[in-house]
């Protein structure tokens, strides 16, 4: 194992945050505060409690997972795709790196900058709405489980994409629209049956009913099922990271 | 000579149906400085990257001390630093971080007064904090070596690392590379420039649309296929060739006053003495004579055109 590359990677990309701070980190945070003030604050105290929780405290989650699944995938798109675009993509290819090392350096990158920028948009909200949180330790294995998914699905865009454009295209275009529509802002148990039913397809749902009942010890699906479909697409993305490395795809000629 | 890389029937052809390289066999042994010359889309650097690891073969193996560059890729890549044809830095990065990035990434623990002594060889010292975009094109350049030479490799490819950079730095460059050599580092080098390889290589090898077509010690090529050159200035300048001089192919300088013959200095005849009767039996005199070799550009464009 080369154990120093894989530092050195880690490195190279948290250095990049430390760069870009106020975009990496303050930006997403008071992004992401707006909505506590605004929802939670502002129109949250005139909604009625969800299961016993209040509004600003039950879109928390939702909100911390957006924000997970977006920056992860930016993160990690970003990290391999801008080697590719500069072409320093050679030192990588060239160097006694096998693909785990290079994917187990990019991704838990990726993953940490999520993980803390989530921990800061909790600690954040807590400043705005009365915030629990049940299972501690259900909570931290979601967090790292999703992060690390979502930065692996980011991987997989930062090597098919051939221009910026398409390395924004799942995140805006896929991911927030599936956040929001994903029980982030409400409980699908509110939802009329078909639209319940057709909630039900959306992966997000899970990740987010997952998340909040390790808040609030209350889910709309069964928190066993959250759990073994993140483990799925947790694999589902290894495969195709895997797929990529052995045929070389859009990194060797 | 220890071999350090084997290089055998080596292709490479591209989704396109494009052959690049066609069954190349090639040694190069450790310690030498190997010049590699071709024209542009030649396959000189289809042939690095696949040896570096960066493009995929077709068919063929490739041996780094004896070490198979797919099978064992992580011990023959230890051993290899690559200066790549164009320049790419991270822009934004330090020199220091961007070079201590790469021995990192090599596998190597952090060694910054190595790194410092690889700066201060470059003349990159006063740079190690300067952000790379705000270095010249050169500079740039410089940082690319120190980047490849920061794991310490015992086979350092530079594909074109001179060009579009000045005389003064070029003239550096080949001094890092003169102690490179000395250190017992094997070198690889494609350049345009010849009479750098002229100069510097050890020996030659010419690729031409995918195929080596030539392998020799330079100094061995220059004498086989270096034709010299036998220049008379005329004691009166004429306005063409006499008829009676037509078998030498003599080659009259437009101002009339020069006549070159080119004769073959391993012919058992150069045809010099004939040459010389010749003139005087045609009453032409001369005031001077100089000889020169041609040089290995010539010889280059020479087996590139027979080539065609």
């Amino acid at each position: 194992m080369n154990l120093y590359a894989i530092r050195a990677i880690f490195g190279f990309e948290m250095a990049r945050t430390r760069r870009t701070l106020l975009q990496s980190i303050i930006s997403p945070v008071i992004a992401t505060s707006l909505y506590f003030v605004v929802f939670g604050a502002a129109i949250g105290s005139r909604i009625p409690e969800i299961d016993g929780v209040s509004y600003g405290a039950f879109i928390v989650p939702g909100l911390v997972m957006l924000t997970l699944l977006q920056q992860s995938v930016q993160n990690a798109s970003f990290g391999i795709y801008f080697p590719r675009f500069i072409g320093t993509i050679y030192e990588l290819l060239s160097a006694p790196v096998s693909a785990f090392e290079i994917v187990i350096g990019y991704v838990s990158a990726a993953a940490v900058k999520s993980i803390v920028l989530a921990m800061l948009i909790m600690a954040t909200a807590a400043l705005f709405v009365p915030l629990r949180i049940d299972h501690p330790l259900a909570m931290m294995a979601f967090l790292v489980l999703t992060a690390a998914t979502f930065s692996l699905l980011g991987f997989i865009i930062g090597i098919w994409a051939d221009n910026f454009e398409k390395l924004q295209l799942v995140p805006l275009l896929i991911i927030t629209p599936l956040t929001f529509l994903g029980g982030t802002f409400y409980s699908i148990d509110a939802l009329p049956p078909f639209w319940r039913w057709v909630s039900l397809a959306n992966p997000v749902v899970y990740l987010v009913n997952g998340f909040r009942w390790s808040f609030y010890g209350k889910a709309d699906v069964d928190v066993f099922l959250c759990l073994a479909l993140t483990l799925i697409f947790l694999c589902a993305c290894l495969g195709v990271v895997w797929w990529i490395f052995k045929t070389g795809y859009r990194l060797k000629s | 000579m220890q071999p350090i890389i084997e290089i055998a029937r080596l292709s490479k052809i591209y989704a396109s149906g494009f052959e690049a390289l066609k069954s190349v066999d090639l040694t190069i042994n450790a310690g030498e400085i190997f010049a590699l010359l071709g024209p542009n889309g030649a396959g000189k650097t289809t042939l690095i990257n696949i040896i570096c690891g960066i493009a995929r073969k077709s068919s063929g193996t490739v041996r780094i001390a004896g070490h198979d560059n797919v099978a064992d890729a992580r011990r023959a890549r230890e051993l290899v630093g690559l200066v790549p044809q164009e320049i790419a830095t991270d822009a934004f990065e330090t020199v220091f971080n961007t070079v201590s990035f790469s021995r990192g990434l090599f596998g190597k623990p952090a060694a910054p007064a190595l790194i410092e002594r690889l700066l201060t060889d470059l003349s990159l010292m006063d740079k190690r904090n300067s952000q790379i975009m705000t270095l010249s094109g050169g500079m740039k350049r410089r940082v690319m070596i120190a980047k490849a030479l920061s794991h310490e490799p015992r086979v350092l490819f530079l594909d074109e690392p001179t060009a579009g950079v000045d005389v003064e730095l070029r003239r550096d460059m080949w001094g890092v590379v003169r102690r490179l050599k000395q250190d017992g580092v094997t070198i690889i080098l494609t350049t345009h420039y010849i009479e750098e390889a002229e100069e510097m290589a050890d020996r030659v090898g010419v690729i031409n649309k995918g195929e080596l077509i030539l392998v020799e010690e330079k100094s061995a090529l220059m004498r086989k296929l270096g034709r010299k050159e036998l220049t008379l200035e005329l004691a009166a300048p004429m306005t063409a060739v006499p008829a009676a001089l037509s078998d030498f192919a003599l080659a009259l300088s437009s101002d009339g006053q020069e006549l070159t013959y080119r004769y073959d200095t391993k012919a058992e005849r150069t045809g010099i003495t004939r040459l010389l009767q010749a003139l005087a039996d045609s009453g032409i005199r001369f005031r001077d004579l100089r000889t020169s070799q041609s040089s290995l550009e010539q010889i280059f464009v020479e087996l590139v055109r027979r080539d065609k």
